[in-house]
């Protein structure tokens, strides 16, 4: 164990002796998500490296701290990448941020969730105790999947000290393609297309314009862009186009504000089954993972936004802006809530780590 | 190992709990006679036996959550069973409890091409999902060996594999929502058919949580389009070392291959006589490498995987001409099991998973340890996942040769440990790979699974002794992990 993690130790343990609760943040790129938390800050920053990286072996391990750009860096100069394209919101993005809150970006359409590349963590509990979940290898049965219970957990039960991410090869060619068309009409389509083995790896829809993405070997992407036809983009234009769609920097996503400083419009992320119809709700919005991911720009009240998420049979969590002293992640059944409340007694008796970030009482 | 039949069930009044039972279970879906409840004494791992108390087989989920809650009231274990194909002892009875079968739930409640998903009840063989997708030209993509009998519910509860999950997942990449009832007999929704649930991922510690957590009661799938066109490279090596080199040049080349199988000599030998597929059998391992997609990138992909096997010092490459080439080559790969009963009465089929790099170095050590233990073993696996099934040979009914079986098994799973691997890849821990979690797992971390147990079930009723070793199990196998050398569990007796 190092200094370092041993310094944790005896912070963790004193905090739950003395009932005081510590805010975990690396690079604090993502402070804005979840509900506001006060405490005294846990920076991870200080426990960083990758610890292990063996191309042949797809898998990578570094430590909390590790700036994800350096990580991801290190992949792309081995012809590998993170194939969930994990937004950064920031220079200072670290993996163990990226990891606790569990976003993905467009390529998830394609490749999964961030969960399902974590094949293993150290973590230390609310007793300071440093525990190993999962491991290096891609298969494993062995105990409960602890591991992708961290991802997206945004730190309610634990540090992350390090994590061993499942990495892929970047794919051999890329084409990007543009569509006119309306919202019903790109939905539609985005289910047809994922009904057959196309490489599609990202859609973006919004204001009439549908945008995908196809990745693989070069014949297949050749073959179907030419099946699906639409117009094909520029390269460079359509690699900076992907990255504002990954970190939020285009339209509606970005932040507009009337003047520097102003009040923002709530952004909604409302997710549904991919064949969802159109959401029918006031406000901006944008379309991504093939129909499944909806982002709203609205003022409309989260009751109104929460119902029609949930009757499309989805979820809707208020993702950046709008009131985060109340509950901003859609609600939980009272039954998966009461598992949720005896994990977060297990991992953190004394609830140390980021009360309340995630939900009131976890 | 043997676990003796017991006559009497200690603590648990059977008369009352049948009486209970009755009450929830129709005519028919409750069975208590010592010859009716013979079928469940076991799952695929033989060599453990046990009769339940009683058998209940219900058809709705409002049956099985009475059931729960009759079982929740009088104290009584509740072990769930799919088909019973699970190699871990899984689904073994517990003595005094209720074998809870889901066999009857076999309905797939709802396909929607458009969305590619499909609502099924637990029982539903995994096969099934795929032929009902098949008109759709979508298919569910996790293919464990026992597909044509194997259930979903038993699926999600051991995080089952197959052949093509190195490119495709494994039920934990493929399923998107669970709904389980708790021991009390409440319903929870775990995912969603909706992208990223809401709350922390208890989707994933529900996977493969071996029938602990939650009785699965419907699951939703998610379904993948059937690719057009497949081809299967077959090479050979003259040494097992090189082969397993091969595999990680595969990898490093940027290839994913839809499926990445391994077969070491003897392995080869026993497997030809079964089904003639023309094996080079003076090989020492040969691998099966498959690419699928369109024809285009097929053919891109082909030429890629040979010239990186030519370079490995592959001695013989085949690429299969036509789909009837392509299925006699895994013809082989899929006879394994009924080849390796060919050859001897009884066989133990082990599942550590090892970093790609040690493949090679761990079938040597496996070599040395068939000279140990006097006993053969074939090896036939999921060479592009690590994954590793070690088929030990032996004959029950020689004196010893069980028992040496299971050193052999339990030396190659903490070699695979000591790799930087796991104890079980796909099947589970179950009651079989308890000992070798004390050597994965710290004490500290065993407790941690202890409460997350306890978190989803408090009364510790399902599926009891499974899964997670006991301090004083551990400490009676000797082994523990620990750091800095200290003995583990001092304050325990040692045997
Ligand atoms: C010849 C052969 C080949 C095999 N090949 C593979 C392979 O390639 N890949 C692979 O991964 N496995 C393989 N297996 C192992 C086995 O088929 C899988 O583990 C399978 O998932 C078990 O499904 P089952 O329905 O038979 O479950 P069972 O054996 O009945 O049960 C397995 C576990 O699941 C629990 N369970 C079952 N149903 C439920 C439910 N509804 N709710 C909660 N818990 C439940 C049980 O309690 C038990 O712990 C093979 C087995 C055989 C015999």
């Amino acid at each position: 164990m190092s200094e370092l993690v041993r310094q944790w130790q005896e912070r963790v343990r004193a905090a739950a002796a003395d009932g005081e609760s510590l805010q975990l943040r690396g690079g604090g790129t993502k402070d804005f998500y979840g509900r506001r938390v006060s405490g005294t800050v846990l920076d991870t920053r200080a426990h960083r490296g990758v610890s292990a990286y063996e191309p042949t072996e797809l898998v990578v391990s570094a430590r909390a701290g590790t700036p994800l750009a350096e990580l991801e860096q290190l992949l792309a100069d081995r012809g590998q990448m993170l194939a969930f394209e994990p937004p950064h919101f920031g220079a200072a993005a670290t993996v163990g941020g990226c990891v606790a809150a569990g976003l993905s970006g467009p390529r998830r359409l394609a490749a999964g969730p961030l969960r399902d590349y974590v094949l293993g963590v150290t973590v230390m509990d609310g007793r300071g105790e440093v525990l190993r979940f999962g491991g290096q290898v891609m298969k494993n049965v062995a105990g409960y999947d602890v591991s992708r219970l961290f991802a997206g957990s945004l730190g309610v039960f634990g540090i992350l000290l390090e994590v061993s991410l499942k990495v892929l090869p970047v794919p051999f060619a890329e084409r990007s393609l543009r569509f006119d068309c309306g919202e019903s009409d790109a939905i539609r389509r985005l289910n047809d297309w994922g009904g057959q083995p196309l490489p599609l790896s990202a859609s973006f829809w919004y204001g009439g314009v549908l945008t995908v993405r196809l990745s693989g070997a070069a014949a297949a992407v050749q073959a179907a862009s030419a099946k699906l036809g639409g117009e094909p983009c520029d390269e460079a234009e359509a690699a900076r186009f992907w990255l504002a769609v990954r970190e939020q920097a285009c339209a509606p996503l970005a932040q507009e504000t009337a003047q520097p400083g102003g009040p923002t419009q709530p952004l909604w992320r409302i997710a549904v089954p991919s064949a969802a119809p159109a959401l029918e709700l006031t406000g901006r919005q944008c379309i991504e993972w093939g129909g499944g991911l909806r982002w709203l720009r609205t003022e409309l009240p989260a009751q109104a936004v929460r119902e029609r998420a949930h009757a499309l049979g989805g979820h809707a969590s208020l993702f950046a802006g709008g009131d985060r002293e109340s509950e901003v992640f859609h609600p939980l059944p009272q039954a998966s809530m009461a598992i949720h409340r005896r994990l977060k007694q297990a991992f953190d008796p004394a609830g140390v780590f980021n009360p309340g970030r995630l939900q009131d009482g976890l | 190992m043997q676990l003796r039949e017991k006559a009497d069930a200690g603590g648990v009044d059977k008369a009352r709990l049948v009486e209970a039972l009755t009450r929830v279970l129709p005519a028919g879906a409750l069975m208590f006679e010592r010859e009716a409840l013979r079928p469940y004494e076991c799952d695929g791992l033989t060599a453990f036996r046990q009769l339940p108390l009683v058998v209940a087989l219900p058809t709705t989920e409002e049956e099985v959550a009475g059931v729960l809650k009759a079982c929740h009231e009088l104290g009584v274990p509740v072990v769930a069973r799919g088909a019973g194909t699970g190699l871990s002892g899984g689904a073994l009875p517990h003595p005094d409890g209720v074998l809870l079968s889901l066999a009857r739930f076999t309905r797939i409640l709802r396909l929607d091409p458009h969305a590619r998903t499909a609502v099924v009840q637990p029982g539903v063989r995994n096969l099934a999902i795929s032929e009902a997708a098949a008109p759709y030209d979508l298919y569910y993509a996790p293919d464990p060996s026992s597909q044509i009998a194997c259930t979903i519910g038993g699926n999600v509860a051991e995080n089952a594999g197959g052949v093509h999950c190195l490119k495709y997942g494994l039920t934990v990449h493929n399923v998107m929502r669970v709904r389980g009832l708790t021991i009390e007999g409440e319903a929870v929704e775990f995912g969603s058919e909706a992208p990223d649930a809401p709350g922390c991922d208890l989707l994933a510690v529900m996977i493969g949580s071996e029938g602990m957590l939650a009785v699965v009661t419907e699951v939703t799938v998610r379904l993948t389009p059937k690719p057009q066109f497949a081809q299967c490279v077959l090479a050979a090596f003259d040494d097992v070392v090189r082969a397993g080199e091969a595999v990680a040049a595969i990898i490093a080349a940027g290839i994913i291959p839809a499926g990445l199988e391994m077969m070491d000599q003897p392995a080869t030998a026993a497997v030809e006589q079964f089904v003639h597929a023309g094996y080079p059998l003076d090989a020492k391992a040969i691998l099966l490498c498959e690419s699928d997609g369109t024809p285009e990138e097929v053919a891109e992909e082909i030429g890629r995987m040979r010239a990186v096997l030519a370079a490995s010092g592959a001695t013989d490459i085949r690429v299969s001409h036509d789909e009837a080439e392509r299925l006699k080559f895994w013809a082989g790969r899929k006879a394994a099991f009924p080849a390796a009963g060919r050859l001897s009465p009884d066989y133990y089929c082990m599942d550590g998973t090892i970093p790609r790099k040690h493949v090679g170095p761990l079938l040597e050590a496996i070599q040395g340890m068939e000279q140990k233990y006097g006993l053969r073993c074939i090896n036939v696996f999921h060479a592009g996942d690590g994954n590793m099934h070690p088929l030990i040979l032996f004959d029950a009914n020689q004196a010893g040769e069980l028992e040496r079986a299971e050193a052999f098994g339990a030396e190659i799973l903490e070699l695979c440990v000591a790799l930087g691997g796991t104890v079980t890849g796909e099947h589970g821990v179950g009651i079989e790979k308890i000992n070798q979690m004390c050597s994965q797992f710290s004490r500290a971390e065993l407790e941690m699974f202890e409460r997350v147990k306890a978190a989803f079930d408090p009364a510790g009723l399902l599926n009891p002794g499974k899964v997670i070793p006991t301090l004083n199990r551990c400490a009676e196998y000797g082994r523990l992990r620990v750091s800095g050398g200290r003995i583990p569990h001092p304050e325990l007796p040692r045997f």
